[in-house]
């Protein structure tokens, strides 16, 4: 693998500091998907992927994601070839076709339709990566509901506010994460008639009042189940991400997506037949749906889906135990497998790993080598968001990797670095100076609304543009560079989390008068989410308060979006109008210039 | 430092990182994170803490084997530096 990758000298016109990896002599099996981007690009329609590559419902009624997804594979040759290779926590491993797949899935739609779920209601999902969670996902998308993936480590406060906005009416969970996370509020949830609880038939811990038995309700479901007529446009997944200010927004997908999902899978992530994936997402985040959940099974290939936390002496043996092809993680696991050293890797045997890919937030050049060291391998940076359901610029197999660089925007996919101003937006062809990266519209996975939320929706597009809020810049030869977000946003191991939301959290603590909470840099998450406290009169800082607080915020939020760091202080930085300047607090933290304080309240300098 | 110092140094650790985290429901012999809402992040700094403050190098390679209270014990207690058994006063 190593002889195919070399460092060589800055091709011209790269920037000289730029460190090329280039992969000419690649003579490795099976050739590359796209053996040439710029060819590619000139010839690529959706439409064309659509026809050459999917099938569509039969007898032309349309086309639906979990069609293309199971059923089809079911119906034919790749019938009994393994779609889900599930890996438990406790060692075991379940496998599972793609006719089981599709059965099973037919089981969980028919469950839906006994409960009197409507099409276009929506089904939430609150699990570990177990096998019910992927044949609840295909079974929703059948039966024409719309399917809600929540992160398991979300703590009550943002799944309320999830299934709140989106009117969840199903809730597929387990008997510990409702008990933990949602029984205390069921009241408050008038839309959700429906839990559905994941446990083995006759559990006794899964006799909770108002919920059913997942297993006992899909063994007495029939595993026929027609799919009705699916219009591309109808709506298929809902996925939340959050913004600086205000609630989560809750981004619509439709059926049509899996064209995206499929081509970008196959050109972006270079899915071959014979392939094994292992997307390490969870699929509460949108990676672990449209990677973890449609792309693979799209193309017909073994997707591993493993129910454990990160370990890196554990996940080499998941890719060398599984013979792990294709693998598809994020730079905060990468910047831990650097930590634990490349010696690590090197005492398995991951002979068969062929095409590695990153995505969550930029990765940094270090880690982009390290995966020559320890893997033979450059690791591929793309670049996509919530929004946007699929991959839009990528760094491919046949191309040379500029290191640190997200790489060029997919066939299909016309991005450009804009200017936003007031007036509208201006688009800057000029290489290598900053803007706002921006796309046109009209990619089948671009999303359709945030649920509630039309105005914010149509805010996103000014002058023919989907304006991303990051900011970028292009290098002569189109390769594109990430430098930051336009907004407050936290991107903290590849999980966007709203300062709002943080805060909001906070403030309900009987001691806190104001809360700002930013992004701190670090070194393996590229973000932590680190609170800033005033108190309340009354209230002294000491250690067990920041304790106290810190606790209250995990408890309501999840480890995953609470603060890990919380400082005091008197009083926070807010502008004449009193708008919070988390700005200012980022630049402290960090020892920047702190810029243009003019319009900051005197007090809170 | 007796297993019992080090199991009370490990829950002080574990509480300033979780501290809605309470000991008594923790069950040693379970693994934490089945039990605790701790993500990866969180269980990294409770090891680089108890790394700390125990004086014991831990490979990240063997962060697989301290998924486990008691397991975390006993690799602590074993690794303390001049680590005796019995009969040596406890150091601070």
């Amino acid at each position: 693998m190593g002889r195919t990758v070399e460092l060589a000298a800055p091709v011209a016109p790269a920037p000289p500091s730029v460190r090329v990896l280039t992969k000419h002599g690649d003579t490795r099996l099976p050739p590359a998907t796209m053996p040439d981007y710029d060819a590619a690009c000139a010839t690529y329609s959706w439409t064309d992927a659509m026809q050459g590559e999917l099938d569509g419902l039969p007898n032309g009624s349309g086309l639906n994601m979990a069609y293309e997804a199971a059923d089809r594979h079911a119906a034919g040759a790749r019938a009994g070839h393994v779609a889900l290779r599930c890996l438990r926590r406790d060692g075991t491993r379940e496998d599972v076709t793609y006719a089981q797949l599709a059965a099973r899935a037919s089981r969980f739609a028919n469950v839906l339709g006994e409960l009197g779920v409507q099409r276009g209601d929506r089904v939430y999902a609150l699990a570990d990566r177990v096998p019910e969670l992927y044949v609840a996902a295909l079974g929703t998308l059948k039966f024409g509901a719309v399917f809600c993936p929540l992160f398991s480590a979300f703590g009550p406060d943002p799944i309320r506010a999830r299934l709140d906005i989106g009117h969840g009416s199903v809730l597929v969970t387990t008997p510990a994460l409702y008990r933990r996370k949602v029984a205390a509020m069921r009241d408050a949830l008038p839309a959700l008639r429906h839990v559905l609880l994941i446990a083995p038939a006759g559990a006794p811990d899964a006799r909770i009042p108002n919920a059913l038995n997942l297993s006992e309700c899909l063994e007495r479901a029939g595993d026929q189940f027609a799919i009705p007529p699916t219009d591309p446009e109808q709506p298929a997944l809902l996925h939340f991400t959050s913004g600086t200010t205000g609630v989560p927004k809750g981004a619509l997908h439709v059926h049509q997506a899996v064209i995206a999902h499929h081509m970008t899978g196959k050109l972006a992530l270079d899915f071959h037949r014979d392939d094994v994936f292992w997307c390490t997402a969870d699929p509460g985040w949108v990676t672990g749906t449209s990677y973890g959940i449609i792309a693979p099974l799209t193309n017909g290939i073994t997707s591993v889906v493993d129910e454990g936390d990160f370990d890196p002496e554990r996940w080499y043996q998941v890719l060398q135990n599984e013979r792990v092809t294709v693998w598809y993680t994020a730079p905060t696991a990468i910047r831990m497998l650097m930590k634990a050293g490349a010696e690590l890797a090197h005492r398995f045997d991951l002979s068969r790993l062929r095409f590695i890919a990153s995505v969550g937030e930029p990765l940094n050049p270090e880690a982009v080598l390290w995966g020559v060291e320890a893997f033979g391998q450059p690791i591929h940076d793309n670049w996509w968001q919530t929004e946007t359901g699929g991959i839009m610029i990528a760094n491919f197999r046949s191309m040379d990797v500029r290191v640190g660089s997200m790489g060029r925007p997919l066939p299909g996919i016309e991005a450009a670095i804009v200017n936003h101003a007031d007036i509208g937006v201006e688009v800057i062809d000029e290489p290598g100076v900053q803007g706002e990266l921006a796309l046109r519209p009209g990619w089948p996975s671009m999303f359709r609304d945030y649920v509630g939320a039309e105005a914010r929706y149509r805010g996103c597009f000014v002058d023919g543009w989907y304006l991303t809020g990051d900011l970028a810049r292009r290098d002569a030869d189109g390769y594109y560079w990430f430098v930051g977000r336009s907004d407050d946003v936290i991107k903290s191991s590849g999980h966007l989390i709203g300062p709002f939301e943080v805060e909001s959290a906070l403030l309900e603590h009987p001691a806190v008068a104001e809360a700002a909470v930013i992004g701190k840099p670090d070194p393996v998450a590229g973000e932590i989410v680190k609170a800033f406290v005033a108190l309340r009169d009354g209230h002294t800082a000491t250690d067990d308060l920041r304790l106290d607080i810190l606790g209250f915020a995990r408890t309501r939020l999840g480890a995953a979006v609470a603060p890990k760091e919380l400082a005091f202080l008197d009083e926070l930085p807010r502008t004449r109008s009193g708008k919070l300047m988390r700005r200012l607090l980022r630049a402290r933290e960090q020892g920047l210039p702190e810029g243009d304080l003019s319009t900051l309240e005197a007090g809170a300098r | 430092m007796t297993a019992a110092d080090v199991r009370a140094v490990l829950l002080r650790e574990l509480h300033r990182i979780a501290p809605e985290v309470r000991p008594e429901t923790l069950d040693p012999r379970l693994p934490l994170r089945d039990q605790v809402d701790i993500d990866s992040m969180d269980f990294l700094n409770f090891l680089i803490a108890a790394r700390r403050e125990l004086g014991v190098d831990v490979p990240e390679a063997d962060y697989g084997r301290l998924r486990t209270l008691d397991a975390c014990v006993e690799y602590f207690t074993s690794r303390r530096p001049h680590a005796e058994p019995a009969a040596q006063p406890d150091r601070k």
